[in-house]
């Protein structure tokens, strides 16, 4: 049985309130039959350095990725390391984590592709919930394993792959980089580490939104009405648009995702996670370089 | 990684190695993580002078280390924030094994030793490329303090 809904002002401006509980919301609920919190960073360690009593760890890169095969975990993999986490099918999952929540919308995706239908963010995520003083511990939550179904992965409806971003021209497309590598001046995020694309610049007609212009100062997401004013008004995307967002390897993209996905409402959006070190490296697919979108290339 | 030749590389850096590689997969995180509580503060003196200190670029999280040559004996000096528990512990194991060797000790020490660590499987081989890239900076620094000197 899911969890109630936190009811927020905030949140009921969104399109889908159920996405996202606050800090209140799960202080109140922690230890809920039936909730499992699930803590997902960028550093594998910060976790075990203090994390919300209770929690569990899901670690993007050694877990949620194949380790061999540039693909997410097959539909054994997902069912063993969920059950291993004590989370079942029927669980309410709420995923944190730290800088703005970018690898917890990116843990969300993975959960998505796999249809598990209530997995929640907290807004503000790990930073907040250290910033208004509330509990964390070492201590290492007591998991009783369960049993999770091996589901087939779905990735027709929220995943575009290369041969989907070539027949998607004519369609919104949003790239969510910082403007040096939208720009082509580098190819990997200011201060990240270089990741291997061959060529830099952005796929043509990609609108520029980096994807932390979503988040407000504290960690948590902007408001309904500043959301629209960025991605419809700035942007242009209108209702029923057919959008794919990508970045480098489709982490701050799952952030874009979210927002567009559950905030906005928007339908049929997909994220593209071979992103930047894919189509960077890939042979005569088209590129634009500089600060302006580009044109439809000529097929 | 059995291509490295035990003899040369530095007793300190060879026991890191032993006791990783006889852990299993989440004790050696739990391993790197006490690595990465041991981290000393900067001393003084660079703690006032944050310009000395080189941001090490392919590190995920912000980090900046700084090697000394005092007596012929290398010394290195790191900070990363707590919010960045991984980095702070790849750099303290640094630290500590490169403590009061000699230059030549240091430039001699193999560029895949982080590799050899066992780590790969714990924090995945993306991630320990940012030690790969500490050891290279902190051998290039040292070179140009030999240069200078």
């Amino acid at each position: 049985m899911p969890a109630e809904f936190d009811s927020a002002a905030k949140f009921a401006e969104y399109a889908h309130p159920e996405r996202l509980v606050s800090t209140d919301w799960l202080a109140e609920h922690l230890g809920q039959p039936g909730l499992v919190v699930v803590e997902s960073d960028e550093d594998v360690l910060l976790y075990e350095t203090g994390h919300i009593p209770g929690a569990v760890k899901i670690d993007w890169h050694t877990e949620l990725n194949d380790p061999v095969v540039r693909d997410y975990v097959s539909s054994e993999q997902f069912a063993a390391l969920l059950g291993s986490k004590g989370i079942a099918r029927d669980s309410t999952v709420v995923i944190y984590g730290d800088k703005n929540n970018w690898w917890a919308a990116y843990a969300l995706w993975v959960f998505t592709l796999f249809g598990h239908e209530d997995v929640r963010l907290l807004d503000g995520g790990r930073d907040l919930w250290i910033a208004e003083g509330r509990a964390l511990t070492t201590d290492a939550p007591a998991v009783t394993p369960v049993e999770y179904p091996v589901v087939e992965r779905d990735d027709s409806a929220v995943r575009a792959f290369k041969e989907d971003v070539l027949a998607h021209f004519g369609n919104p497309l949003v790239d969510v980089r910082s403007p040096e590598e939208y720009s082509g001046e580098r190819t990997t995020a200011p201060a990240y580490p270089e990741e291997g694309a061959l060529r830099a610049g952005h796929i043509p007609t990609a609108a520029s939104v980096p994807w932390a212009r979503a988040a407000a100062a504290d960690g948590t997401f902007k408001s309904r009405e500043e959301l629209d004013a960025i991605y419809r008004g700035e942007v242009g995307l209108d209702d029923g648009d057919d959008i794919i967002a990508y970045c480098r390897i489709g982490e701050r993209s799952s952030h874009t995702w979210f927002v567009l996905s559950h905030l906005l409402g928007f339908e049929n959006v997909r994220n593209y996670d071979g992103s930047w070190t894919e189509w960077g490296s890939a042979v005569r697919v088209p590129i634009v370089t500089g600060a302006e979108r580009g044109e439809i290339p000529a097929r | 990684m059995e291509v490295m030749d035990a003899t040369t590389l530095p007793a300190r850096l060879a026991e890191t190695r032993e006791d990783f590689l006889a852990l299993g997969i989440p004790d050696r995180l739990q391993l790197l993580l006490e690595f990465s509580n041991e981290l000393p503060s900067l001393p003084e003196r660079y703690a006032d002078h944050p310009d000395l200190l080189e941001r090490v670029e392919e590190c995920q999280s912000p980090v900046f280390m700084f090697v000394e040559l005092v007596d012929g004996r290398v010394h290195l000096h790191a900070t990363a924030p707590a919010e960045a528990p991984t980095t702070r512990g790849f750099a303290s194991i640094l630290a500590q094994g490169l403590d009061g060797l000699t230059a030549d000790e240091v430039l001699e020490i193999p560029d895949d030793y982080p590799q050899s660590l066992g780590l790969s499987e714990a924090v995945s081989p993306l991630r320990v490329r940012g030690m790969t890239a500490m050891l290279g900076r902190a051998k290039r620094q040292l070179r140009e303090r030999l240069t200078a000197a």
